[in-house]
């Protein structure tokens, strides 16, 4: 099953590649049509799998190169899930947002004319790893696909992005490069340990298992925790390795933007849960204030950065780093309901601002400037989208009753029942939220409406029929986020079960209790 | 009469086994007939003649060298031991060949008649008596016989079992390498000037070789590298002349690979040669000089490890970091794939200090996965041409990808095996010797590895950026297709696609021939 769902965007991908020159209309329906029979296989999936069940389901193992002990293994627990639910269901939406944005020609800063048939085959290819990534259970499948991830993205930003993306592609790259040769380090490492303990293995079962665990001497974890931490907190990303999204989200296209905010930094996040927890549970104990720290510092920082922007696109994005910041705090808490909130957060924060970035990006493609200062009163003229930026907006600073502040709200409860000083700054950031959200909105949307944007035509159909689900998706999940939490609730059982870690007596009466 | 008699009975005959040395013979052989094809053959024949007899002497010394694999467990020495048939060998031998046999591909290209070597050597560059030959339409043809030299005396540099074959293999090796490089048909003085610069280093290099045999003959009384292990371990490993002669020989020998601070030739040269040639040097020359320090530290020095380590370690750190460091600065593709190349020399080493089985089988595979890829990247230069020859400066490369987006694209997927990108044969490579060395202790060369890795990918990542993401040039360079050359980047491409998804078969074959060992 999940091979599947590796298998065909891969092929798709190589297929839109082969497809003859000038078929771009071709290329774009076969890869609607194969990330849409994705985006259905992995619902069945989701449907079948038993929360209650064992901890990795659909799994699939095989010796891939026996002389290095390397299995291609796969499985998915809940929270592995919900994040390639997130991937998978988002592709089809992007590509059908970025329907016409490779082969847009003229504007001033429009690139020139590109194939297009390379860039929804990037996207094919792209999912197929975002997919791999998620699922695997061999540490080293991890790294491959984690690694090679980057190939796409990297010329996806550099052929299709905005004016200075190849400065953007090329930064993107080095600094998700670094860090994924110091995780290579580690994975070594951590191979060479395991070798000592007698069985030298890389399936993450085996690896987390006690034997191996004890093996390792406390220096050795610290060293390999750092390895695996710099690598994820590069992707996150974290305050201060955060300083190449603004500028390959705010470069790349809105479609491109929305995976490598919305999916590709959730490698980030999801690893630290799943790896450097489970495989140091003694180091990240030991790490847990400086990563408290420098949570609660991109928090703030992420926010007050953002408020500063005067690009869209940019400013989504540092809203981005303060988001995770949010979802770092949650799972360094160590708390049940911190972990269950920063993943459920992983998947909110995929969606809604999955959703502002496309909006963002059907306005900047109409008007063709992504200052905040070239627009204004877009509400009078496209009250649609208007109408829908402001919702996903309103998710991003965590309305009630929108998907985001549940999430938002179980990592600050989980937070505060062990680490107050952080929870009680962290909730600073929802404040500023709520300035750089309004803030832009009143500039961009409100007001007499701006002399460039009089023509401007408010959101076709098929950019509709891209954001009506989204929007659906935060609604519902703002009302009744269960079925997800039932899903990541017993993985995350399991890391804090792996790192010894109990839920702290509740000293406040709690309030609210889990939606 | 009798007294003759009496002499030859006092020095026996040595004994040859001629089917384990067959490798050798065949190519040497074939040499010699291309010798006499030049001589003999009239001049129209000659090209088609040559190039029938290299490809022929090849594809049979190849065949050979697997029959001598699979035929029974080799582990003999031949030629009065003076000569190893072992399993690591043979691995580096049919490496040699396949990669020679790749480089021939792009040494026979004629596009249009022309050849990337000069009609007449002799001929001072830009003279009236060069014009003539070119209008005469000369074609020099000895390259071939000296590529067989060449290649030869790298079959027997890895196999040498004693320092006096070793020192005969480095010059067979080395001398018609000197004279090929200065035999570009393009630039004739750049080329000759790399010519002379390698002849002066490599003749330096080759009397500290000479000098450092010379010191370990005083000290164990064999330049036999069994027997000087068997000294050490007898007489301890302090003595002056042993230390000192271990360092004067570890300098030609490091000298041939071009570790730094030996790797000054390197950049010079390679830009210098046809790029045909620094195909050739940089593919079957790095894999027989790697193969000749791997014997000498695994058989002859082995026991003295924990001397030479600390060296070794400094020497593998200092050419990583050099290599991947001083690349940035390069605007000329062949010199930064020189950098580059000096670069993986580094990783090399950090296989071989691991001095473990592991070290060894990962050393091997690494070696293969980078050959293959640097032939078929130095394959994709020969083809993109300017006017005056092959487009060096970087800076002609822009937008390469929009107008030849297959030549592009296969060249950045060159460039991410040597950056060490998942899925392709060069992280494989990688990761085997990274490993070997974490398993053999050596922690801080893994991660001057991977930091170095990291900075050298910023220039493979830089020449992908100015291809993909630059506009192309008004004039930019064009591309020349042949199709043998198209056919050995086709073969690079292949083997580093193949290698990377699918490295079981190659690394279990690095493995088993690591397992029989070096033979004593």
């Amino acid at each position: 099953m999940l091979t599947a769902l590796i298998a065909i965007p891969a092929v798709g991908a190589l297929l839109v590649a082969l497809l003859p020159k000038g078929r771009d209309a071709l290329a774009k329906q076969v890869a609607l049509g194969v990330t849409l029979v994705v985006a259905v296989l992995s619902i069945v999936m989701a449907v079948q799998f038993d929360p209650n069940g064992k901890r990795f389901q659909f799994t699939e193992k095989y010796w891939w190169i026996k002389q290095f002990g390397v299995h291609y293994a796969v499985g998915v627990d809940g929270v592995a899930l919900v994040l390639i639910l997130l991937s998978t269901i988002l592709v089809p939406l992007v590509v059908l947002a970025s329907w016409n944005d490779a082969d847009r020609s003229g504007g001033v800063d429009a690139p020139p004319k590109r194939s297009v048939k390379t860039y929804f085959a990037l996207l094919l290819a792209l999912e197929a790893m975002m997919v791999g990534v998620f699922a695997a259970t061999d540490v080293f499948l991890f790294y491959v696909f984690f690694e090679a991830m980057l190939i796409p993205v990297y010329f996806i930003i550099g052929s299709y992005g905005g004016p200075q993306r190849s400065y953007a592609a090329v930064k993107f790259l080095l600094y998700s490069l670094f860090g994924g040769l110091l995780m290579l380090a580690a994975v070594i490492g951590l191979y060479v340990v395991s070798a000592n303990a007698g069985h030298g293995t890389f399936l993450f079962d085996e690896l987390r298992a006690p034997e191996i665990l004890h093996h390792i001497s406390p220096t050795t974890a610290k060293w390999l925790f750092l390895g695996f931490f710099i690598a994820f907190a590069i992707k996150a990303p974290l305050v201060p390795f955060h300083t190449w999204l603004p500028d390959a989200a705010g470069q790349a296209p809105a479609g491109a933007a929305v995976l490598i905010v919305g999916v590709l930094d959730k490698v980030g996040t999801f690893g630290m849960l799943r790896f450097c927890l489970e495989l140091f549970p003694g180091a990240s104990k030991w790490f847990t204030p400086v990563v408290l720290t420098l949570s609660v510092i991109g928090i703030v920082y992420g926010a007050v950065l953002a408020i500063g922007q005067v690009d869209i696109k940019r400013l989504i994005a540092y809203t981005s780093v303060s988001h995770f910041g949010f979802i770092t705090l949650g799972i360094f808490a160590m708390t049940s309901s911190g972990q269950s909130g920063a993943t459920l957060y992983m998947v909110n924060h995929g969606f809604s601002t999955g959703a502002l970035f496309l909006l963002a990006g059907f306005m900047i493609s109409r008007r063709g400037s992504a200052r905040i200062d070239a627009y204004g009163g877009v509400q009078k003229v496209a009250p649609l989208l208007a109408g829908t930026f402001l919702v996903a907006g309103l998710s991003g600073l965590s309305l009630p009753g929108l998907s985001s502040f549940v999430s938002e709200f179980m990592v600050l409860v989980g937070t505060f029942s062990r680490y107050k000083v952080p929870a009680v700054i962290a909730t600073v950031g929802i404040i500023l939220a709520a300035i750089y959200i309004l803030w832009m909105y009143q500039r961009t949307m409100n007001g007499p409406t701006a002399e460039a944007v009089k023509g401007m035509k408010d959101l076709s159909k098929r950019e509709l029929i891209v954001v009506a689900p989204i929007i659906a998706i935060i609604v519902a999940l703002g009302f009744y986020p269960k079925p997800v939490l039932d899903a990541i609730n017993p993985s995350v059982k399991q890391t804090l079960i792996q790192v010894h870690q109990q839920d702290p007596k509740p000293t406040v009466a709690e309030k609210g209790s889990h939606q | 009469m009798s007294t003759v008699y009496m002499a030859a009975g006092d020095i026996p005959t040595p004994h040859i086994e001629y089917g384990r040395l067959a490798p050798v013979l065949i190519v040497l052989g074939a040499a010699c007939v291309g010798v006499l094809v030049e001589a003999l053959a009239p001049r129209a024949q000659r090209y088609g003649l040559q190039v029938l007899v290299s490809v022929v002497g090849l594809v049979a010394a190849f065949a050979w060298t697997i029959a001598l694999g699979i035929g029974d467990q080799p582990h003999h020495v031949a030629a009065m031991g003076a000569v190893g048939v072992d399993g690591p060998t043979l691995f580096i031998q049919g490496t040699i060949l396949v990669l020679a046999l790749m480089s021939m591909l792009l040494i026979a290209e004629r596009t249009n008649g022309d050849s990337p070597f000069t009609a007449q050597a002799s001929t001072v560059p830009g003279s009236p008596e060069e014009r003539e030959s070119l209008v005469a339409g000369l074609v020099q043809t000895e390259i071939y016989p000296l590529v067989l030299f060449a290649v030869g005396g790298m079959l027997i540099f890895p196999a040498a079992n004693d320092l006096l074959t070793m020192f005969v293999a480095l010059e067979v090796m080395s001398l018609p390498l000197y004279l090929l490089c200065g035999l570009a048909r393009r630039r004739r003085l750049l080329s000759q000037e790399a010519a002379v610069k390698y002849f002066l280093l490599g003749a330096f290099s080759s009397a500290f070789f000479l000098y450092g045999t010379a010191l370990l003959y005083g000290f164990a009384g064999s330049v036999r590298l069994s027997d000087i292990a068997a000294a050490i371990s007898k007489q301890g490993g302090t003595e002056p002349l042993l230390l000192a002669g271990v360092a004067l020989l570890s300098v030609g020998l490091l000298f041939k690979m071009g570790a730094a601070p030996f790797q000054a030739w390197k950049p010079d040269v390679y830009q210098g040669a046809p790029t045909a040639l620094t195909a050739l040097m940089a593919s079957c020359t790095l894999v027989a000089a790697v193969g000749g320090v791997l014997r000498v530290f695994y058989v002859g020095l082995e026991t003295l490890r924990w001397d030479w380590r600390p060296m070794m370690w400094a020497v593998a750190i200092l050419t990583m970091l050099v290599g991947a460091i001083v690349a940035i600065t390069q605007t000329d593709v062949k010199r930064m794939l020189a950098y580059s190349s000096i670069a993986h020399g580094g990783f090399l080493l950090t296989g071989v200090i691991a001095t473990n089985k592991a070290g060894l089988s990962s050393t091997l595979f690494y070696l293969a996965a980078y050959g293959f890829t640097t032939v078929g990247a130095f394959a994709v230069i020969t083809m993109v041409r300017d006017a005056g020859g092959e487009a060096g400066h970087l800076s002609r490369w822009a937008g390469l990808g929009k107008r030849q987006p297959l030549v592009a694209g296969t060249f950045a997927f060159f460039l991410l095996a040597f950056a060490g990108i998942p899925l392709t044969s060069g992280f494989t490579g990688k990761f085997a010797v990274f490993q070997a060395a974490m398993a053999g202790g050596a922690m801080p060369l893994v991660i001057v590895g991977v930091v170095s890795s990291a900075i050298a990918a910023f220039f493979y990542v830089r020449v992908i950026v100015l291809m993909f993401f630059s506009e192309p040039l008004a004039d930019g360079p064009s591309v020349a297709f042949s199709p043998t050359t198209a056919a050995a980047v086709a073969v690079g491409a292949f083997v580093t696609l193949v290698l990377g998804v699918i490295p079981g078969p190659a690394l279990h074959l690095a493995q088993s021939a690591a397992n029989q060992l070096f033979v004593r």
